[in-house]
């Protein structure tokens, strides 16, 4: 069996049961439901607060009408941070690197927030295929231009989580295979290369949080424009 | 009290404190299904280390080292190829 740098996105069947599967349930698992006591358990009293801070940060400038989406959003941002961070630890799977995750999740969002801006809304909903500001005479061409960006944003959603897992991980993997390489050769460059194999994972526990965050903040952006 | 057969504090004993001649009644009043088993692992671990006063990074940390650890397993027949590879 041939192995290439690509095989940690594989994931591992043991008896009947991937990986990816248990990968999906750390996010259940890790944010047990609060309870309905006056004051929760430490876990729980942070979590909430967390994300309550961050439900009414992304949901601030979006009308009242929109707020319904809040649950789905903020289980959406949960999932993602949790999936993604998860993956850093060693030997794990992330079941975000995958192209079907994602676009599962960026296709049916913003196909049913458009769906939504255009029934409740339509003229609205339309009027932002034009900029504010624009030349009258550039009309028809920002028109077309607006209508593409605008069936290009949940391939660009998906694709953006893709790619910046994907890379990371693999970058990660090329720099410590090149780290443990070069450690009998050339031990002082294999210094450097330790060095920047955690700067690297430094970076990619940043981009780990900040990409879910991405994902979410543009969903309520769209939100934003349709609701 | 405890003693009483029949009752919840009864099925609610801790292995240790079941008398032998007791034990098929105590399994019966338990849920031994898959997903209770489940459900009764979750509640154990969650109530020792996670719903306490005081709970740390600790309940957390030994259960994504638990995680990790699955991980290496489930991945182990694929990754045993790299052993003695010369070139990775």
């Amino acid at each position: 069996m041939t192995l290439s740098l690509f095989d940690q996105f594989l994931s591992p069947v043991v008896c009947w049961i991937p990986l990816v599967a248990i990968a999906i349930m750390l996010p259940w698992i890790l944010f047990p439901s609060p309870t309905t006591r006056w004051v929760n358990n430490r876990n729980l009293t942070s979590q909430n607060w967390f994300l309550g801070q961050s439900t009414s940060q992304i949901f601030s400038p979006i009308n009242p009408g929109g707020h319904k989406w809040a649950i789905l959003l903020s289980s959406l941002l949960i999932f993602l941070t949790t999936m993604n961070t998860a993956g850093l630890l060693p030997y794990t799977f992330t079941p975000t690197s995958q192209l079907s995750i994602n676009m599962g999740f960026a296709g049916a969002l913003w196909m049913g927030i458009v769906i939504l801006g255009m029934r409740t809304q339509p003229t609205h909903s339309l009027g932002h295929l034009l900029p504010e500001g624009a030349p009258a005479l550039l009309t028809p061409v920002l028109v077309i231009i607006e209508t593409i960006s605008l069936f290009i944003r949940p391939i660009a959603l998906g694709v953006r989580l893709t790619a910046n897992l994907t890379a990371g991980h693999l970058l990660i993997q090329l720099t410590s295979t090149a780290t443990l390489a070069l450690l009998t050769i050339m031990p002082i460059t294999a210094i450097f290369t330790g060095v920047l194999l955690f700067l690297l994972a430094l970076l990619e526990a940043a981009v780990a949080l900040i990409q879910a965050y991405v994902f979410i903040l543009l969903l309520s952006l769209y939100l934003q424009e349709n609701v | 009290m405890a003693d009483k057969a029949g009752s919840l504090a009864f099925v609610e004993k801790n292995l240790g404190n079941v008398m032998l001649k007791e034990l098929p009644r105590w399994l019966a009043g338990r849920n031994l299904t898959p997903t209770g088993l489940v459900r009764g692992g979750y509640d154990w671990y969650y109530n020792k280390y996670i719903n306490v006063k005081k709970g740390g990074i600790g309940g957390i940390s030994m259960f994504l080292f638990g995680y990790v650890v699955i991980s290496y397993v489930w991945s182990f027949d694929h990754i045993k190829h790299d052993r003695w590879r010369k070139y990775h």
